[in-house]
């Protein structure tokens, strides 16, 4: 496999062609925050989070691959400020109050919040007021605390297979749904297997019962689960 | 010429309000209105939200009171999943509520109240305070603070935070009581009964019944759940109303039935509902709630030294109190149950059970959650769809039950003290005695956001503003 060097801010390092810039600047301990990346299922750049710059210009890391000379910066001024920028716009698109929610204590969102610093909203919210989808027996989604990361999607569709969640519609409608946007608990698809559950970055989608703060994830079950299939 | 006085904003309560005094050609009083001035609207942004975040959800109409609600709502919860809930559960949601008696009651007596009558009614308000107090008794004043910071201290041992602890769930409590937290308020519980008695023995020898008056006495009717035999309550047990005579109105009811002996009525000038009991209309239903409705309603707190100090008590009043001031009496007594019933609980070992909460799915679409917050009688009454999500949510707190009381008492301290218009700071500090006394929540009982204090605003005959005073 070829080698290839780059620098990730300032230093200098050695990576395979193929390798996504955020994979490499994991293997260096370079920490770049991410939203709708998720080990095990294809990256897709949905959140726009993990964005560095790479000779001025803006780039998805998740999604762009390394390159022989690559100048990437992780941690400029610009590069955090569109990040909090982004992280707003999320907070402000949906009803994130994580006061009562579920997932208190143990959410992606809000743990991304504290580490960019994240002080206050600078655009009206927008006030959703989506219905709760509590048909299924055992899960339930509030999509009013969705950010449209699609790991749901995806993992449904790459690891279990059943292809339950799609997204509808676009632009400030668009959402996830199942099967055909039927209720939940009606989507003959779904395997009631739980990984959208665990998948889920926030208190989106989750397991009935959990009162508040009581929703713990293993996100890191589907890239164990994948992880041990490649190596049967 | 009529005039109205305003009392804007009314201090040391927990909201916001004010209160009009409607004076008569002559400057006496013709007419008194008590108003809470704000409205959050909790019950309508609780519908579409699911059965299981309503206990933390609802936290939040206070930070004063969230254990109350939590404890309401779960109640109300389990009654939609059907279930009975682990005993270790409930001695722990009992220990939680005890908790929050002694540190309401002991914020409302040391740093509300005490301030108006250990320094004086008409002494300086800029030192008529929990400062002023310091002050003037630091020793006092330091074991009442001590005794709050106790009970702040239980509800944070058991529920992992002093404010908004989301730990009553539906079906029981998510974490149990360790060994050390079960040891440390063993050992801590004593200071607090030694400085309850020393504060009732002070409250005593300080206001003998006349002295007692100071606040009005009227009649009326009041509410409380109580125990088998009569006995005080404040987690479960039937609705008892008694007259004011003490005899009964309504004994052994079913909480969950309370809408058909309990509604509320609305005026354009207030957003505090007015509950009332309904057999006997509005304004007529009028009744009591709180630490002097609930110790009017049970025949004995069934603890040795609490039921002792009660017939002291009862020796120095009427079978049934109507003096306002008493609220701040049976708060006391009240500290010195909770005391008794913690160490009733601490000393049973299935307080130290892990088996702490049922798990059931949706069995009922409609729970009633009831029981005895430090300020009264508390319900939350849900309507949920098959699937857990709730369609409808009713509120009645403790401040609204005592909301015809509170505008009686202020019609009558304010017809007792102003005369031919004349109208002094000390005066009006009376009238807000008269609220505080009830250790309103304001917050609450409109579900409503603000700031603390209220204002009052004298006001002529033909409506014109003549004079406001405001305390900051």
């Amino acid at each position: 496999m070829e080698t290839i060097r780059l620098k990730i801010d300032g230093r200098e390092i050695t990576a395979q062609a193929g390798q996504t810039i955020l994979e490499v600047a994991k293997e260096n301990g370079i920490n770049i925050p991410t939203l709708c990346h998720l080990d095990g299922v294809e990256d897709v750049g949905a959140c726009r989070l993990c964005i560095v710059d790479v000779h001025g210009q803006l780039v998805t890391s998740c999604t762009t691959k390394v390159g022989a000379d690559m100048d990437v910066q992780t941690q400029t001024a610009p590069v955090k400020e569109y990040r909090r920028m982004i992280l707003e716009l999320l907070f402000a698109e949906g009803s994130h109050v994580c006061s009562f929610c579920v997932s208190n204590g143990g959410c992606e969102l809000q743990d991304l919040a504290c580490d960019l610093e994240m002080h206050s909203v600078r655009v009206p919210y927008s006030f959703p007021r989506n219905r709760i989808d509590a048909t299924h027996p055992q899960f339930l989604i509030d999509r009013d605390r969705c950010v449209l990361c699609g790991r749901c999607v995806r993992v449904c569709a790459q690891v279990e297979g059943a292809h339950t969640w799609g997204f509808a519609e676009r632009g400030s409608t668009a959402r996830v749904i199942t099967d055909l946007a039927v209720d939940w608990g009606q989507a003959e698809s779904c395997t009631s297997c739980g990984k959208c559950v665990e998948s889920c970055p926030t208190g989106a989608i989750v397991r009935k019962g959990a009162s508040n703060a009581e929703m713990r994830k293993k996100a890191d079950l589907v890239g164990r689960l994948t992880e041990r299939r490649e190596h049967e | 010429m009529e005039r109205q006085i305003h009392i804007e904003p009314v201090t040391r309560i927990e909201g916001h309000a004010k209160i009009t005094v409607f004076l008569d050609d002559a400057g006496d009083v013709k007419d008194t209105q008590f108003h809470v001035t704000e409205l959050r609207g909790f019950e309508k942004f609780c519908e579409g939200r699911t059965l299981w975040e309503m206990p933390g959800l609802t936290a939040r109409i206070c930070g004063i009171c969230p254990v109350s609600h939590i404890l309401a709502s779960a109640k109300a919860t389990d009654a939609i999943l059907s279930v009975r809930i682990p005993k270790t559960g409930e001695m722990l949601r009992r220990m939680m509520n005890l908790g929050q008696y002694i540190q309401s009651h002991a914020l409302s007596f040391f740093y509300l109240s005490a301030p108006d009558f250990l320094l004086g009614w008409d002494s300086d308000p800029a030192l008529r305070n929990v400062v002023g107090l310091v002050q003037a008794n630091p020793e006092l004043s330091r074991k009442g603070i001590r005794m709050r910071a106790f009970g702040q201290e239980v509800i944070s041992r058991l529920g992992g935070k002093r404010v908004h602890p989301a730990w009553a769930v539906p079906g029981g409590v998510n974490a149990p009581l360790s060994k050390e937290d079960h040891q440390w308020l063993t050992e801590n519980l004593p200071e607090v009964k030694d400085t309850i008695r020393e504060t009732i023995d002070l409250f005593k020898s300080a206001f003998d019944c006349e002295a007692r008056g100071v606040l009005g006495e009227f009649t009326s009717m009041y509410m409380g759940l109580v125990a088998p035999g009569g006995k005080w309550e404040h987690y479960e047990g039937l609705i008892r109303i008694v007259d004011q005579d003490g005899s009964i109105v309504v004994d052994g009811y079913d909480p969950a039935r309370y809408f058909d002996i309990i509604q509320e009525a609305s005026e354009p000038w207030t957003y505090l509902k007015f509950p009332h009991y309904v057999p006997r209309g509005y304004p007529d239903g009028m009744y009591r709630v709180g630490p002097l409705g609930r110790v009017n309603v049970c025949e004995s707190f069934g603890t040795p030294e609490a039921d002792a100090a009660l017939e002291e008590f009862r020796a120095t009043a009427s079978r049934c109190s109507g003096k306002v001031f008493d609220y701040h009496y049976t708060r006391l007594l009240e500290i010195l149950a909770s005391v008794e019933q913690m160490e009733l609980l601490l000393a049973d070992d299935r307080i130290l059970d892990t088996r702490i909460r049922a798990e059931a799915g949706i069995n009922q679409l409609e729970g009633v959650g009831i029981h005895e917050a430090p300020r009264g009688t508390l319900i939350h009454h849900y309507k949920v769809d098959k699937n857990g999500v709730i369609e409808k949510a009713n509120f009645i707190v403790s401040t609204g039950h005592n909301n015809l009381a509170m505008n009686m008492a202020v019609k009558q301290i304010a017809q007792k003290y102003i005369a031919k218009g004349n109208v002094t700071e000390g005066i009006l500090n009376r009238i807000e005695g008269g609220i505080r006394a009830y250790d309103p929540c304001l917050s609450c009982s409109v579900h409503a956001i603000g700031q603390m204090p209220i204002q009052v605003s004298i006001v002529d005959a033909d409506g014109t503003l003549q004079q406001t005073l405001t305390q900051e």
